[in-house]
């Protein structure tokens, strides 16, 4: 073995630009697998984030559309103590009417919430364009849509109607801006109890929505937090089921950039074992002295191996150092508008470390053809042949 | 008595075998070497010599016959073991495939105790240091093989051959790129180790000159023994 890798090593040094250029092209396929591979699980973390990032992923409503969940803190005390998947859970409440102002009349959509819980969902602290988050009640916040078709500002008040109860004048403490249309044109905020006192329902709730850590498991989570309430009056929704275009865009988007890595992965593979079964003729020669002497087949084989093994081992640490300045440049040079990168990259440590084993690996299997090619020469063939 | 170290019994060879028109290039050869002697072969080219060489170190196949090397029956022995027989065994110098042009002078004389796979001591290097001084190389022992003389590689070819103390050593025209004077100091080299070491010697040459210094020369013509000469029986 050691006889194998030294002249291994050997053989690699004699060819420097040779060796040099077979590590860079196994370095590039690396680079490449870690770049893509980033640059795929960015765009997927940004995308969820962007989609679901800010708004409820399980929520708990009553099976009865009409009716509303009681003991609701008792129930979220329950569901943080069956999972640790959940980062928040948070009672929401909301109600259909119109905003009226003189002959104006707009339809929105009233949301109750408890802060600061309701600001880990939405953020609304980051999305507010003026103005405060409503802490008292009678307080509301309105999206900008809302704020520009009725010409309003903090500080001043608005009528909401709806059908079933009655009219309630609210004072306007802030805007918020959350760069989706249908929700800067509809919603206004207010807290939980501003909301409970309109409806006249005391201390009850419409809904308990949460967040998960892993966004993927959330029908898991969900039967979990189902199973644990055990409790036939409430149902949920995941938005796994709201949102099944998503998913499949994303299971679409992450086979894409498999298949892609595999690709660049088959092209790293055969380059190695072209290069490598050059070489095998390139030092033949060598083989045939070696074979001469006495080494076995076995060791002769090895030495092929173990150049496979040299070259992966520091393509794959070449690959991961370009993968990461790519990524690097690719964070800091492309930059939308906001000065924020266009795709997040997200470095995952341990995908690069399973790319730079998996590049070795290839490079070792590469080897294997000359390997053979290198057990099976005859000594007679290369010295009639010289 | 001297030993028997080599010998050949009834060895045919046959190049294409299975084509339309196979070659015969050995004739039912029986030879018997012994050890510590010092021989030569000569012969035209395609007369069969190299064959017979190559077959003699274990690095060819008979067509038939056998090859006994130190009463051991070699075409009984897997490719591994006679790996093992070449490492111990045989010294080869050759005419062409001198060293291995990555390594340094003192590294290829030590590489077929490398193939062994016993540990490399003090002593050891120092034996193989001793081999290049023996062969005048003393001075050239860390330089690339590449980087070293046609004469000089093929001196380091030899310290090389006996680096594992072989019983015989095989040299298939080991002169036969190297000027006069080189040639007859090789020559002068071979025939002291020869002496000194005991070592069976057994040369490929056309140069009837020097295998006449041999205590044997055979001839090979056309395939087969054409004359058979040994000096202390004359």
């Amino acid at each position: 073995m050691k006889l194998a890798f030294s002249i291994a090593k050997r053989f690699l040094l004699s060819g420097k630009i040779q060796t040099i250029v077979i590590i860079l092209g196994i370095a590039v396929g690396v680079s490449v697998q870690v770049f893509i591979g980033s640059l795929i699980t960015g765009l997927q973390k940004s995308l969820v984030d962007k989609t679901i990032g800010s708004a409820s992923q399980i929520t708990i409503t009553p099976q009865d559309a009409t009716g509303y969940i009681v003991d609701y803190e008792q129930k979220i005390a329950v569901i943080e103590a069956a999972t640790t998947e959940v980062t928040v859970a948070t009672p929401t409440l909301s109600v259909n009417g119109s905003f009226v102002k003189s002959t104006q009349s707009e339809p929105t959509f009233l949301r109750g919430m408890q802060f600061p819980g309701a600001n880990d969902i939405y953020g609304f602290q980051d999305k507010l364009t003026e103005g405060s988050l409503p802490n008292g009640t009678g307080q509301i916040i309105l999206g900008s849509g809302l704020k520009d078709t009725l010409g309003l500002n903090v500080g001043d008040t608005i009528t909401f109607e709806s059908p079933t109860i009655q009219a309630t004048t609210l004072e306007v403490v802030g805007f918020f801006d959350f760069n989706v249309l249908a929700i800067n044109d509809t919603w206004a905020v207010a807290t939980l109890a501003t909301l409970q006192g309109i409806l006249g329902i005391g201390d009850q709730v419409g809904q308990i929505e949460m967040q998960v850590k892993d966004v993927f498991a959330a029908d898991q989570t969900d039967l979990q937090i189902m199973t644990a309430l055990n409790d036939n009056t409430l149902t949920s929704v995941t938005w796994i089921s709201q949102n099944a275009e998503l998913l499949s865009g994303l299971q679409g988007q992450s086979i894409s950039s498999l298949m892609i890595q595999i690709f660049v992965m088959v092209s790293v593979v055969l380059g190695i074992s072209s290069v490598l079964a050059i070489t095998v003729l390139q030092k033949s020669k060598q083989i045939g002295i070696l074979k001469a002497m006495g080494i076995t087949d076995k060791d002769a084989s090895l030495v092929f191996l173990f150049e496979g093994l040299i070259l992966g081992f520091f393509g794959a640490i070449g690959g991961v150092l370009l993968g990461l300045g790519l990524s690097y440049a690719f964070t800091t040079f492309a930059l939308d508008a906001n000065g924020n990168p266009v795709v997040p990259l997200f470095i995952d440590y341990k995908f690069i470390g399973l790319s730079a084993l998996i590049a070795i690996a290839a490079a070792t299997f590469a080897s294997l053809i000359p390997a053979r090619k290198s057990s099976k020469l005859s000594v007679i063939e290369v010295i009639r042949n010289a | 008595m001297p030993k028997t170290i080599l010998e050949l019994k009834n060895i045919n060879k046959v190049y294409g075998e299975k084509s339309k028109f196979p070659t015969q290039v050995l004739f039912d050869i029986n030879l018997a070497f012994e050890e510590g002697s010092f021989n030569s072969i000569i012969g035209q080219s395609g007369s069969g010599k190299s064959t017979l060489l190559n077959i003699i170190g274990t690095l060819d196949k008979a067509t038939s016959g056998k090859v006994y090397i130190a009463d051991k029956d070699t075409s009984t022995l897997s490719r591994s073991q006679l790996s093992v027989v070449r490492n111990n065994t045989i010294g080869f110098i050759f005419q062409f495939h001198y060293l291995l042009p990555e390594f340094t002078a003192l590294e290829n004389v030590l590489m077929p105790y490398r193939i062994s796979k016993q540990p490399l001591s003090d002593e050891t290097v120092k034996k193989a240091e001793e081999l290049l001084a023996i062969v005048g190389l003393s001075r050239f022992k860390n330089n690339l093989a590449v980087n070293m003389s046609g004469g000089q590689q093929q001196r380091v070819a030899i310290a090389r051959s006996l680096m594992n103390n072989p019983k015989i050593v095989l040299a298939d025209e080991p002169t036969g790129n190297l000027d006069s004077d080189s040639t007859e100091q090789v020559y002068e080299l071979l025939r002291k180790l020869n002496q000194t070491l005991g070592t069976t010697f057994i040369i490929i040459t056309h140069d009837r000159h020097i295998a006449e210094k041999a205590d044997r020369v055979i001839e090979i013509k056309d395939g087969r023994i054409n004359l058979d000469i040994k000096k202390g029986l004359e």
